[in-house]
């Protein structure tokens, strides 16, 4: 399985590396201070759970294969620098390994479990909605399980079918008490994550696979932490405001490039924390450019772009000079050979800035 | 439709019939069968290793067979095994995509079971699913298609390697969350008990999927109700990189039901496979559930994409082949029996080397669904949803 990622890589070369390497946050500037190494993002994952076990003693690592380095070699020479004892594989039983951790998690520690695909989280969905969600709520807050941080590779991959490829993050989205990141490169990848494992609620940490090997950038070896519910613009427009997360933001910005082409300006806005999500950011942006478009990899119907339009909607209605888009994945199983006419492609993206612009 | 125009236009070809039926035109063993005599002649064999059971009693270790039977056991087996490297390669070759499980090793559970049951039994299984497919009667254009993603395949090309159904020989598939067909597999002997039409419902899973509680859960209910479902343990040692030990506290899963019966089978003989499934389905039918727990051995890696070497040793693996391989010991007793020549058992999988590649020359044929089938089968009537090719020029499919 350590190999599954090159196969893939192949498949996209399309995506530029160091795509977010300009970006312009004073959080960022901060970071690219520091000097970096060019990482990809597994090892920025990889690295972020080194130092989430080193400065915390009460911090364990489980799930299935971790202590072999996992799937993606996230969890790579943690066991051994960590021992066996906070590193460990569990059977085959997502249910068990989330119930599991929210019971460690409940004697004060931080337990970072791993399930092996985001595909494979559903057996353990009980866990996360009926008991970490709402620990804290129901017992009074006598008890939370705030310590717990769920990591899952979600996504395409370019030829994962069914079973392999899903983006399940809309279904969290519909659950308070817990919150849902997902990040968009290396360097956001390791701050995330850590502010994830640091933060004092479950975490469902959704990595996008697609990128594990093929985005590379600096990423500053020291520890820092990136805040979450904080939206980020990414690039910086006046016609149409774009909204998205994960993997395709990428996709998007290069869709942005394109529009700028034919004279379109964009801008584009990385949610990262789904719940709580950022309004203002996205509220600012669309009364300066009184459109958006939002794109997920997800179905579209029920999608978290369904949220997003609605309480734009709500906030923005009068500033609004086309209806929201909304290019996501289309209502089907995610398929095998289909993949994409499924998938929201840049070009479905290009036609929808510009015909939101053209309104 | 595709599928029907290649089967009308080609169907004196093998590779388009079940594995068994192609049988009769291996040359020596037309001449066998034809001979009344060896036809009727019974050999005597005994298996491996005794079995081991768990609460209840242990089928004799004496089984008997047919020329006839061994010879058609020989092919079908290494119709599997050459099909499974084929496959391998084709995946290689960019040829098939996504994830594939290979099978090769195990290929005496699924036939050892099809030799003791009848299509009106049911089997579901996991995501290693393509030998299985085959012993119950799909042909290899149904199984090179499907795993390229072609119209031919069993599932109109929309499955892929861990999606293979047969509704008409009860073959269930095929499916891709580890442990999730077992609970399935219950439901469908409730209904084979409640239609009481004694067949019964073999569900496969492997030693990793043990560990899922819904195995558990399925199991309890499975013996409350005393459904005719026999819960196979397809126990390769490993689940992905985990040894078995390292995931199971007991790794002896014959005796996990507790309550339930089981018993433990030498996975690579194919003889003891069928005597324990003739005997599970008999108790299944009187008594209820029963655990089959299956020794057997995983040659390739877990998936494509695993070498199948970093948690286990290269002796390990040619140890196994050299002592335990399924095919070789079919092998050994037709020999013994002087059934067949040594060169005529080279030439039969010659024959079959070439049905093989005939059939994936020809599923290389077959074209890929059209993209209108993207939205079809999501539910008995679609939403009306629109799409396009991904460079917005190519499709425009507004759908039912
Ligand atoms: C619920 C779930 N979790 C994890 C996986 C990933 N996965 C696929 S196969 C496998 C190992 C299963 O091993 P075993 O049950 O022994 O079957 P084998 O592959 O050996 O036939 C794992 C962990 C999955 N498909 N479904
Ligand atoms: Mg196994």
């Amino acid at each position: 399985m350590a190999t599954a990622l090159q196969r893939f890589g192949r498949s996209f070369i399309l995506i530029s590396k160091r795509q977010f390497s300009n970006s312009s946050t004073s959080c960022e500037k901060k970071i690219a201070q520091q000097s970096g190494k060019s990482l990809n993002l597994y090892s920025a994952i990889n690295q972020a759970l080194h130092i989430a076990l080193e400065t915390d003693p009460r911090a364990y690592v489980f799930g299935e294969d971790v202590s072999f380095g996992g799937v993606f070699r996230c969890t790579t020479g943690l066991a051994d620098r960590f021992g066996k004892n906070r590193v460990f594989n569990t059977p085959l039983c997502e249910q068990g390994i989330v119930g599991f951790g929210i019971g460690l998690a409940a004697m004060g520690n931080r337990a970072i479990a791993e399930i092996q695909f985001a595909d494979y989280i559903y057996p353990a969905f009980d866990q996360i909605v009926n008991e970490a969600a709402k620990f804290r709520y129901r017992s009074g807050n006598q008890f939370n399980c705030g310590g717990l941080t769920i990591r899952a590779p979600y996504g395409a991959v370019g030829h994962g079918g069914h079973y392999h490829s899903q983006s399940p993050e809309a279904f969290f989205c519909h659950v308070p008490g817990i919150k849902v990141v997902v990040p968009r490169s290396p360097q956001q990848a390791k701050g995330l994550l850590l502010s994830c494992i640091r933060d004092p609620n479950p975490v469902v940490f959704f990595e996008p696979k697609w990128l594990y090997r093929l985005a590379v950038e600096e990423v500053p070896e020291h520890d820092y932490m990136l805040p979450l519910s904080e939206a980020e613009v990414i690039r910086e427009g006046s016609d149409i405001t774009l909204v998205g997360w994960g993997a395709q933001l990428s996709i998007m910005e290069q869709a942005c490039l394109d529009a700028e082409k034919s004279g379109i300006s964009c801008e584009l806005i990385d949610l990262k924390t789904l719940i709580p999500w950022d309004k203002e950011t996205v509220e600012a942006s669309v009364k300066k450019t009184g459109r958006l478009l939002i794109s997920h990899e997800a179905p579209v119907t029920g999608g978290f772009g369904a949220e997003i339009s609605a309480s734009i909607v709500e906030r923005c209605f009068l500033r609004l000079e086309a209806p929201i888009t909304r290019i996501c994945g289309l209502d089907t199983p995610f398929p095998l050979v289909f993949e994409p006419f499924y998938m929201p492609t840049k070009n479905k993206i290009l036609d929808a800035i510009k015909s939101t612009v053209n309104y | 439709m595709a599928l029907t125009h290649i089967a009308s236009s080609s169907s004196r070809s093998i590779f388009l019939k079940p594995i068994s039926t192609a049988l009769s035109s291996t040359p020596f063993l037309r001449r066998l069968i034809s001979s009344a005599a060896d036809d009727s002649t019974t050999l005597t064999i005994e298996t491996s290793v005794p079995f081991t059971a768990h609460n209840c009693d242990t089928p004799s270790r004496t089984v008997e067979t047919t020329p006839k039977e061994l010879l058609t056991l020989f092919r079908d087996m290494a119709t599997m095994r050459r099909m499974e490297i084929a496959a391998d390669s084709l995946y290689k070759a960019k040829l098939i995509r996504g994830f594939c499980h290979l099978y090769d090793g195990q290929e005496a559970v699924a036939l050892g079971m099809e030799a003791a049951i009848t299509k009106k039994d049911c089997i579901i299984t996991a995501y290693r699913d393509h030998c299985t497919f085959l012993g119950r009667g799909g042909t290899l254009l149904e199984i090179f298609s499907e795993l390229m993603g072609r119209q031919a395949g069993c599932s109109n090309g929309k499955g892929g390697s861990m999606h293979f159904y047969k509704k008409e020989a009860g073959f269930y598939g095929g499916h891709g969350i580890v442990g999730a067909q077992v609970p399935l597999g219950c439901g469908l002997a409730f209904a084979q008990k409640y239609s009481k039409d004694e067949n019964v419902t073999f569900a496969l899973y492997g030693d990793g999927a043990a560990n899922q509680g819904q195995l558990f859960e399925a199991l309890n209910i499975a013996a409350l109700l005393d459904l005719p479902a026999i819960l196979v343990c397809e126990n390769n040692h490993y689940g992905m990189g985990t040894a078995e030990w390292r995931a199971a506290k007991s790794p002896s899963y014959y005796k996990r039901g507790d309550y339930v019966p089981g018993l433990k089978v030498d996975g690579m003989d194919v003889f003891a496979v069928k005597q324990a499934c003739k005997f599970a389905k008999e108790h299944a039918l009187k008594n209820g559930p029963i655990i089959l727990e299956m020794d057997t051995y995983r040659y390739h890696g877990h998936s494509m994409s695993d070498p199948g070497s970093t948690y286990r040793t290269r002796d390990e693996i040619s140890g196994v082949r050299q002592e335990r391989d399924p095919i070789e010991r079919i092998r050994k007793l037709i020999f013994s029996h002087d059934l067949a020549t040594e060169k005529e058992l080279k030439d039969t999988e010659k024959e079959i080397r070439k049905e093989v590649d005939e059939a994936i020359a020809q599923a290389k044929e077959s074209p890929v669904p059209e993209p209108s089938e993207l939205f079809t089968n999501v539910h008995v009537k679609g939403f009306g949803v629109e799409s396009y090719g991904a460079d917005r020029k190519e499709v425009r499919a507004v759908l039912p």
